[in-house]
């Protein structure tokens, strides 16, 4: 019973055990986290579990004295006095009724320790992921980090709200039982943990197999489902060119080795329990039979009632330790899913040692003075410890690249000597071949990633003195994969400054262009968008990621021109937009189309992580360099 | 009333059309739910042999009875075991076999479907049909052969020696069953629907979280952390809220059953000392009594959770169904042609819509006519049809209305696989499959020779990539061709396609990612190499069919206008305009730019 995901979780527990370092101190982890905030009601938990065990004992012991201090010394009396009994049974109907009482209080509890627990658990992994540094989503597959909100967090709450209370549950009664059987009989006790051991034996033994089989059929399975993912995307290409027949016969031959595994991977999982049951069922019999014998010879003082009870604890002692090999499957499965996690959470934020802030300012007298209210005038505040002094200087958008080397790690670097300026409404084009550092170089001014070597300034200010959330609030970004999120227009075009007015989200999508197809959607700017915008075409998209920058307003735009072939008639539309977004801003644009490159004030062509040629467009061709390749599409590419 | 009646229907048709899949697991799917009753039978007759050791073997001092009872009942462990060894094994194979039949029967009849089937599934819904449903339907199906059959069973034979031994006391239980049954009843409805509502919101959450990991890049950009934060909290909030709710339901469950369990318990101690003090009941049959008690209730409520379980299962049980009953809409004619005469195409007065419900029609008035052995460039804005309309020419779908005539016949009278083989279509969203290049190429021609392949290869411009490739012809294609690059993928979709030596070959937009000058040298290449084929090439780019013989030019679902480059700069003012889009400034600067693109995907 769980979402998209929920399906494979039945196989899940009897793969091969997965290897977690350290399990003790993840299991003590976990704990913290549910006694953080639950420890009162965890406590309650546990009290209750030992309050339902002990009225089941207690309910036990009491068909011992049912039979042998009640019901045989009334047979045969002429006036037998039932009051006794009745006593007795109310006595009993009391523990029971606490039992009763406790297992109420004990799942009530646990649905809140578990569920709150868990709330807090994916509230933290949101918080935490989103003050990741973007380097982690580069290196880590989105998938993965998915399959810890689903799961790893299932695996879980499984742990949480049903092996542990088991576990706790199965030892308690496993000790009660183990001390009432001693209580009994010893001899009998002996007997008990032998079949015991036998039982273990043979859960061992199949689970072993079962596991094996498991394994096999997990790969199968993913071989049968790799080759169905394969062909149902390439179904049409199959049909042009009439594949069927051999992809029956190829898909026959996986489908049938599936069949093998699974066939004998359920097999043995499904052995096991008329197994166990049917040990346990001689380990019931040996017992009666010795049981029996002890007391027809009345050895050790043994009666029949004791043996009745006696056969009540030899039932539910295999039972539990039934369930703690079991749960402790699960426990373990719940300890990989704890320890991926905790890596998420242990992850290292995005540092930020900036000091210098972003602040609405106005000219009093001459000089740049902070204020309160939004202005549309922009200073960068930055305080000098050595002085104790306070300096503004306006926003203007002068971008400064100064001997940048740059490397995803230590050991490759792939941007060597960048020197760039961008002097404020200047608008920089890079272009070059796939691979050669353009997208890296945009990932630097918005400190995405940070510089090895050389010095980045904004504004004349080295761009590490910025506190990041200024700095990238003063730089706009348009991006070639667009990304929206589920809402509606409006909410996705607000992205860009949350305490926009509708007319000014109006505003916006007019001064791109975007109002136009907006206004022809079901419900207008109110049209709700799911799926990253799936039901909006490439091109609209785009222009909506272009609204989203304009009102922002930006002094300074990165772009990344889409390449998709998107038709000539909705690209004019998209250009324009990006046209109107760039006006009077410091503008880099990873460029594709001629017309952007040639409004260059500047083009940076781009080689193997170095510039080697710069210009404007004129002088670049003349010199009949690269950049002259590149435009007249004579270089060889592939 | 019709209603219902009419849903029950539904699932009849259902349970008949996965039941037909059970085919040579039928032995399998009956001896299980058998073995199953046998393990059941003996489990009801241990206890009473356990009853008998006491009354008369202990209490008589009857050691050789007790020995006598003790043998038998290690016989009916035996028994036991091996019918439970039994039933696990026929259970295993029956819902494997069943699963197999089912993944087989539906793929079989996913490769009979025509595009237009394809599209209505979507090709991420098939795979989940395929997979995930195939294995919901597997699960729940090894639960009805054992536990449905088992847990009621369990509770008749336990609630039939109760009665055996004592109609009065037994009729506590049957009072127990009840009540407990109807409370079962409303928790798990309820408790079913409460599910359904928060596993539907939890989706929606990990859908955000999703979105969150991809868009990344946007919400760093936006500073937009806290945003996204605060709107996470709530909607995790109200999962929160809505998961304690549905089990604050269910958690009723385990206390009724321990009352109602003690309750059995005491009423049974207390009556059934009366019974026995009256002479009635002896204490081993008390005891088997107690040991009953245990069977019906826990059986009970076994069969409540296999209901649920059911339940969840049937969506996927209803999905499976509606691809094994989806029948193609483009089948072969009755009487064949298995020849085209060559590779002229002609269009009468078609029509074509790809839904009998779409208000208005895809294709309009469609008349042209095509030579054998000419090239026609078709150019148009996007949804202008120009896929739609070359898919009518290998008859990927049908026409609504009018014709479409290949080699003088209408299509519709072709052998399929004729027709295909002569029309070759490279497909606007192509793939190659994983295996080597050779592999891949051989799907144009199965026999092909080296030698032809590297011809083909040649001819499309892919052989020059594939020779400084480590492995060259045999290098090995990831899945979805992940590891080479968009250009280098349309090339080999290209060359895959003419080594079916077509009559009529179509490429729909596949050199979009191909450079301007390799994409020139393709063009040069087809016209001296293979002069004599029907060459119809959809692009974006003005420079790609320019050079045609003629160029259609299509607009909302219409042909706006054919004749060579010239006369159309002339005549047609929507292909001026491209063309002026461009080259005044609009056009491709960074041709390797969409060589990304195929890597990208393959993350």
């Amino acid at each position: 019973m769980a979402g998209g995901t929920r399906v494979n979780g039945m196989n899940r527990g009897r793969g091969p055990k997965p290897k977690v370092e350290n399990p003790g101190k993840l299991f003590q982890r976990i704990m913290r986290y549910v006694f953080r905030y639950y420890g009162v009601q965890f406590v309650v938990v546990i009290a209750c579990i030992v309050i339902t065990v002990l009225s089941t004992v207690q309910g036990t012991m009491f068909t011992q004295s049912l039979i042998d201090d009640y019901i045989l010394p009334m047979i045969g009396q002429s006036d037998p006095d039932f009051s006794a009994l009745a006593a007795a049974i109310m006595r009993v109907a009391f523990f029971y009724a606490c039992g009763v009482v406790a297992a109420f209080i004990n799942t009530r509890s646990m649905i809140y320790v578990s569920q709150g627990t868990l709330k807090h658990m994916r509230d933290d992994l949101f918080v935490h992921m989103e003050s990741l540094p973007i380097r982690y989503f580069d290196t880590h597959a989105h998938g993965d980090i998915m399959s810890i909100y689903t799961n790893d967090i299932d695996t879980l709450r499984q742990m949480i709200s049903q092996s542990i209370p088991q576990l706790l549950n199965s030892a308690i009664t496993i000790v009660s039982v183990f001390v009432s059987m001693v209580i009994l009989s010893i001899p009998l006790t002996v007997l008990t943990l032998v079949m015991v051991g036998v039982m273990m034996a043979a859960t061992n033994y199949l689970a072993g197999r079962s596991a094996r089989y498991f394994t096999a059929q997990q790969k199968d399975l993913g071989k049968v489902d790799g080759y169905i993912e394969e062909m149902m995307a390439g179904q049409k290409v199959v049909k042009v060119f009439c594949h069927e027949e051999e992809n029956i016969e190829n898909f026959k031959r996986l489908n049938d080795q599936l069949f093998d595994s699974a066939n004998n991977a359920n097999k043995y999982a499904n052995v096991l329990m008329p197994v166990n049951a049917q040990i346990g069922n001689i380990s019931y019999v040996l017992c009666a039979i010795v049981g029996g014998a002890l007391a027809l010879g009345g050895i050790g003082g043994f009666t029949l009632g004791r043996l009745a009870s006696f056969l009540s604890f030899n039932k539910s002692f295999s039972m539990p330790i039934n369930q703690i090999s079991q749960q402790l499957n699960s426990v373990v499965m719940a300890m990989a899913g704890a320890d991926r996690i905790f890596k998420l959470l242990d992850e290292k934020p995005e540092t930020d040692e900036g000091y210098v802030t972003l602040v609405n300012a106005r000219y009093e007298n001459g000089a740049l003075t902070e204020c309160a209210e939004r202005t549309d005038l922009w200073a960068w505040k930055h305080y000098h410890k050595a002085e104790n002094t306070t300096t503004y200087t306006e926003l203007k958008g002068n971008i400064e690249f100064h001997d940048v080397d740059f490397g995803y790690n230590e050991e490759k670097i792939v941007l060597h000597n960048i020197e760039m300026y961008a002097n404020d409404g200047q608008k920089i084009a890079f272009v070059g071949s796939t691979g050669a550092g353009k997208t890296t170089i945009t990932n630097l001014i918005n400190r995405f990633y940070d510089i090895q070597d050389g010095k980045i300034r904004y504004d004349g200010i080295n761009i590490n003195k910025i506190k990041k959330a200024d700095l990238r609030r003063s730089l706009g970004i348009v991006l070639q994969d667009t990304h929206l999120f589920t809402g509606t227009v409006e909410e996705n075009i607000r992205f860009g400054r949350l305490e926009a007015t509708s007319e000014e989200v109006i505003a916006a999508a007019k001064r791109v262009g975007a109002d136009g197809f907006i206004r022809r959607l079901p419900e207008g700017y109110q049209t709700v968008l799911t799926g990253d915008g799936a039901n909006l075409s490439q091109g609209q998209r785009q222009l909506l990621s272009i609204a989203r920058a304009a009102i922002a307003d930006p002094p300074v735009l990165i772009l990344d021109e889409a390449t998709s072939s998107i038709d000539t008639r909705t690209e004019k539309i998209v250009q324009a937009g990006m046209d109107a977004l760039m006006e009077g801003r410091t503008t880099f644009v990873i460029a594709h189309r001629l017309s952007t490159i040639m409004n260059s004030d500047c083009i940076m062509v781009l080689e193997n992580g170095r510039i080697i040629e710069r210009g404007r467009h004129e002088d670049l061709l003349e010199q009949k360099g690269r950049y002259y390749q590149l435009f007249t599409g004579h270089a060889a590419l592939a | 009333m019709a209603e219902l009646s009419g849903k029950k229907s539904k699932t009849m048709n259902i349970l008949r059309i996965l039941g037909d899949q059970v085919g040579e697991f039928k032995k399998d799917s009956i001896l299980t739910p058998l073995f199953m009753i046998c393990e059941v039978i003996m489990e009801t007759i241990i206890p009473i042999m356990m009853a008998s050791i006491i009354d008369n073997g202990v209490e008589a001092g009857n050691m050789n009875h007790i020995y006598l009872m003790g043998a038998l009942m290690v016989c009916a462990a035996g028994i036991s075991l091996l019918v439970g060894f039994m039933g696990g094994k026929y259970g295993a194979s029956a819902s494997s076999g069943f699963a197999r039949n089912l993944r087989e029967s539906m793929f079989r009849n996913i490769q009979t479907y025509s595009f237009s089937n394809i599209d209505k599934f979507s090709t991420a819904g098939l795979v989940t049909r395929l997979t995930t449903d195939v294995t919901n339907v597997q699960n729940a199906y090894q639960m009805i052969l054992r536990m449905l059959t088992r847990a009621p069973a369990s509770m008749i034979f336990a609630m039939a020696m109760a009665f055996v031994i004592s109609p009065r006391l037994a009729s506590i239980y049957l009072i127990a069953v009840i009540f407990l049954g109807i409370c079962l009843f409303f928790i798990m409805r309820s408790a079913a629907t409460n599910f359904r509502q928060v596993f539907h919101k939890y989706d929606d959450l990990n859908a955000s979280v999703q979105e969150n990991i991809s868009g990344i890049r946007v919400v760093k950009a936006y500073v937009r952390e806290d945003y996204e934060k605060s709107k996470f909290q709530t909607a995790s909030e109200n999962v929160y809220r809505l998961f304690v709710k549905a089990e604050k339901v269910l958690s009723w469950n385990n206390p009724l059953m321990q009352f109602t369990v003690y309750a059995c318990i005491l009423l049974i101690s207390w009556f059934g000392a009366k019974t026995i003090v009256a002479g009635n009941l002896t204490t081993g049959q008390l005891m088997s009594l107690l040991t009953y008690c245990m069977n019906i209730l826990m059986s009970l409520m076994m069969l409540s959770m296999v209901f649920v379980m059911i339940t969840m299962s049937s969506a996927s049980a209803e999905r499976i169904a509606e691809v094994l009953t989806e029948t193609p809409d483009i089948t072969n004619p009755e009487q064949p042609l298995y020849e085209v005469a060559d590779g002229s195409i002609e269009f009468n007065n078609v029509q074509f819509q790809y839904s009998h419900h779409a208000e208005r029609p895809v294709l309009q008035d469609i008349n042209v006519k095509i030579r054998s052995g000419e090239t026609i460039g078709i150019i148009g804005s996007t949804g202008s049809a120009k896929s739609s309309f070359v898919n009518l020419i290998s008859r990927l779908y049908d026409v609504t209305a009018g014709s479409v005539k290949v080699g003088g016949r209408d299509v519709r009278e072709y052998d399929i696989e004729t027709l295909r083989g002569e029309v070759s279509m490279v497909l606007q969203k192509n793939v190659l499959f994983s295996g080597t290049i050779l592999e891949n190429l051989r799907w144009g021609d199965k026999n092909a020779t080296e030698e032809e392949c590297i011809r083909a290869c040649r001819l499309a411009c892919a052989d020059e990539f594939i020779q400084k490739m480590p492995d060259k012809y045999n290098t090995y294609i990831e899945q979805g061709g992940s590891n080479v690059s968009g250009g280098q993928k349309q090339r080999l979709c290209i060359a895959r396609a003419l080594l079916r030596k077509p009559k009529i070959l179509i490429l729909d937009d596949s050199t979009s990612a191909v450079d301007t000058a390799t994409d020139a040298k393709i063009r040069q290449a087809f016209a001296e190499e293979i002069p004599g084929t029907t060459k119809l090439i959809i692009a974006q780019r003005i420079s790609s069919v320019q050079s045609a013989d003629r160029i259609i030019v299509m607009n909302e679902g219409r042909i706006d206008g054919i004749g060579t480059h010239e006369e159309l700069l002339k005549t047609n003012e929507i292909y001026r305009d491209v063309y002026e889009a461009q080259t005044g400034g609009g056009g491709d600067f960074d041709e390797a730019a969409p060589e990304t693109d195929g890597q990208k995907k393959g993350e």
